[in-house]
């Protein structure tokens, strides 16, 4: 048997915003992260951090390089092609959240499961196991409103997990939240990695990286690696 | 948490994104639901525009059976000839031939037919109840010759008496019917007494008394005597003016109103002019065309403002739900699924309007015809239409905001 295929390999994967005048926002980098790994990836801001999420979560095409994504070359795929890979193996979780303010906990984990062809009827039962799984499964019916910022951003990661994705993808995942939702929310991480998923987590706070199994630095768009603990 | 099998890695044939049916409608829905009052708002246009339109097209299609059903029964079943001839030749006798009554009861389709004209009295002689003494009567009254023919074909209701029939009138009988008005003014209750009137000098006896007339209703303020004796007492109706009126069977007036000239006067049928009956369906499209065209514009007016109205709410929304767009897009929601989502919203709007709206105008249509007794009347096809009417001014009105939903980058609005 073959072995699993990075979850991410990037090939000289670079991004230049045309000018004028042009803007290496990415140089062209190496990066391959295993199954299972917590990488970090670290920068102060307009260090390019957001462009490397843009491209490691199909928001945005690089403009050299290759980038697999499971294996998957993304950079030869269509758009639409490129929207379903992201919808089924990315799980994005937001500093801001991004829950939908009219709608109850159940129902905003319940949407991730919309585009990805998940029948209906199966969709409110694993929306409750991935809210139990974060520990929520008592405010299924909250709304984001009511909802703590660590609870908001639980209910954020339960949906991001629903898909069943081969990445999570985490920007700036405490950026909004006190030192004791920070805390939960890392440890809620550290327990989905221990429990075999590939986490990446793009911040500028060392203590949050610190977190990671392994830590990328990012400066001026170069993107390098830091020596493991 | 279970990992995601990843058993298919390089698999190029990669499960693409769907949005159903059933989602579309949820979302849908539910993006109308979170802000009600507006999305309420939002319609009102719709709702406005949809039923001017079906109340000003049930409106008319009420007043049209109204018309039909009068017209139906009593003037599309008569029919007038006039004696034109002098116009035509100033010394052409009177058109109409001695047996025209008869001529024309011969046709088909023909119940009730007959000459009458108003009887020039000599100058000074009035109506009155007795020979000598005040006039009982002041104003001036009509004295009308008429053949028994016309006077049937008046289809006139009788208080009292009897009318005169074939042989009074072949013989010339100083008889009279009038009407029950006249009678009380001539101080006449009863004909028991054969009561008698004088016109002029000449005396006839009254032997009926009409209630009611259902054409021809001037017949109820006059004296009508039989024709042949009003020829004898006054002469021949000099200057022309002699009508005659026919009644036909339902269905048969245009008919007769096409043989009738030439049935009576086969030389000269241009010596006679037919008034037919009114085209009820000419006459619906009058009514039609007026006064209504001016709503149905106004209607319009209203559809275009709730369209626009729905745009605007629409692309506010497009607006304010950036973050929504970008969420979407990063939960595999392509392009054109953000598309048919604010495309079903502001579809679900109109149509919602549009719903309102046929219900608001069929109550209106319902109303004023109670109001007027009238039978409310609306087509079928204006129901069904007028929901479609709102969906797709929804759908018109969303176009625009939809396509800029999905042109919004998802990296942008992610950082909103």
């Amino acid at each position: 048997m073959t072995p699993p295929a990075p979850v991410i390999e990037f090939r000289q994967v670079g991004l230049t915003y045309p000018g004028p005048p042009p803007v290496e926002a990415l140089r062209p980098c190496d990066l391959v992260i295993e199954p299972g790994e917590f990488v970090s990836i670290v920068g102060p801001s307009g260090s390019g951090k957001s462009t490397f999420l843009n491209i490691a979560g199909l928001l945005d095409k690089p403009t050299t390089g290759t980038y697999l994504l499971d294996g998957i070359d993304t950079t030869t795929l269509k758009d639409s092609d490129v929207t379903s890979v992201r919808g089924r193996r990315i799980g994005f979780v937001f500093q801001s959240f991004h829950l939908l303010p009219h709608r109850s906990a159940l129902e905003n984990v319940m949407l991730a499961m919309t585009y990805n062809g998940v029948p209906r009827a199966e969709r409110a039962e694993r929306a409750r196991e991935a809210l139990a799984c974060v520990g929520l499964g008592h405010r299924v019916a909250a709304m984001p409103s009511t909802l703590s910022g660590g609870e908001r951003q639980r209910c954020a990661i339960a949906r991001a997990l629903v898909a069943r994705p081969s990445l999570l993808l985490c920007d700036e995942p405490t950026g909004n939240l006190d030192t004791a939702n920070t805390a939960t929310v890392l440890r809620l991480l550290e327990t989905l990695h221990d429990g075999g998923m590939t986490v990446l987590v793009i911040t500028h706070e060392p203590e949050v990286a610190a977190r990671g199994s392994r830590t990328v630095a990012i400066r001026d768009g170069l993107l390098s690696e830091q020596v493991m603990r | 948490m279970k990992r995601f099998r990843t058993g298919r890695r390089g698999d190029p044939a990669i499960p693409s994104s769907v949005f159903g049916a059933r989602d579309i409608l949820a979302e849908s829905v539910a993006g109308m639901l979170q802000r009600p009052a507006r999305s309420a708002l939002t319609t009102l246009g719709t709702v406005l525009g949809v039923g001017t339109f079906v109340a000003i097209l049930g409106l008319t299609a009420t007043t049209s059976s109204q018309i039909d059903s009068r017209f139906n029964l009593l003037s599309a079943t008569e029919v007038t000839v006039e004696d034109v001839a002098r116009e035509q030749d100033e010394f052409a006798d009177a058109a109409f031939p001695d047996d025209a009554d008869a001529t024309i009861e011969g046709l088909n389709g023909v119940e009730h037919a007959g000459v009458f004209w108003s009887v020039r009295l000599p100058p000074g002689s009035t109506v009155k109840s007795s020979p000598v003494g005040d006039a009982a009567v002041g104003e001036k009254i009509d004295v009308v010759a008429a053949s028994p023919g016309a006077l049937r074909a008046a289809v006139p209701t009788l208080a009292q008496g009897r009318l005169f029939d074939t042989y009074l009138s072949e013989t010339s009988q100083p008889v009279a019917v009038i009407g029950s008005g006249m009678a009380s003014r001539l101080g006449i209750t009863t004909l028991q007494t054969q009561p008698a009137i004088f016109i002029g000098d000449t005396p006839f006896t009254v032997i009926g008394i009409v209630s009611d007339v259902r054409r021809k209703a001037d017949l109820l303020l006059s004296v009508v005597v039989p024709g042949t004796t009003a020829e004898k007492v006054w002469g021949h109706p000099a200057d022309a003016g002699t009508k005659m009126l026919i009644s036909t069977e339902a269905g048969a007036a245009r008919q007769v109103s096409e043989l009738a000239p030439t049935a009576l006067r086969p030389d000269h049928p241009e010596y006679l002019k037919v008034i037919p009956p009114p085209d009820p369906k000419a006459l619906r499209t009058s009514v039609t065309s007026d006064l209504n065209q001016l709503f149905l514009l106004l209607a319009a007016i209203c559809l275009v403002i709730g369209a626009v109205g729905i745009a605007n709410t629409t692309l506010v929304a497009v607006l304010e739900r950036t973050g929504e767009i970008g969420l979407r897009r990063a939960l595999g929601a392509r392009g054109r699924h953000i598309t048919v989502q604010f495309l079903a919203e502001s579809g679900t709007l109109g149509a919602l309007g549009g719903l309102v709206g046929t219900s608001l105008g069929t109550i209106t249509v319902v109303i004023v015809a109670v109001v007027r007794e009238w039978t409310p009347v609306i087509h079928t096809a204006t129901v069904a239409a007028a929901p479609v009417i709102g969906l797709v001014t929804g759908l018109v009105a969303g176009l625009y905001p939809a396509w800029r939903a999905s042109r919004v980058p998802p990296a942008e609005a992610l950082r909103r």
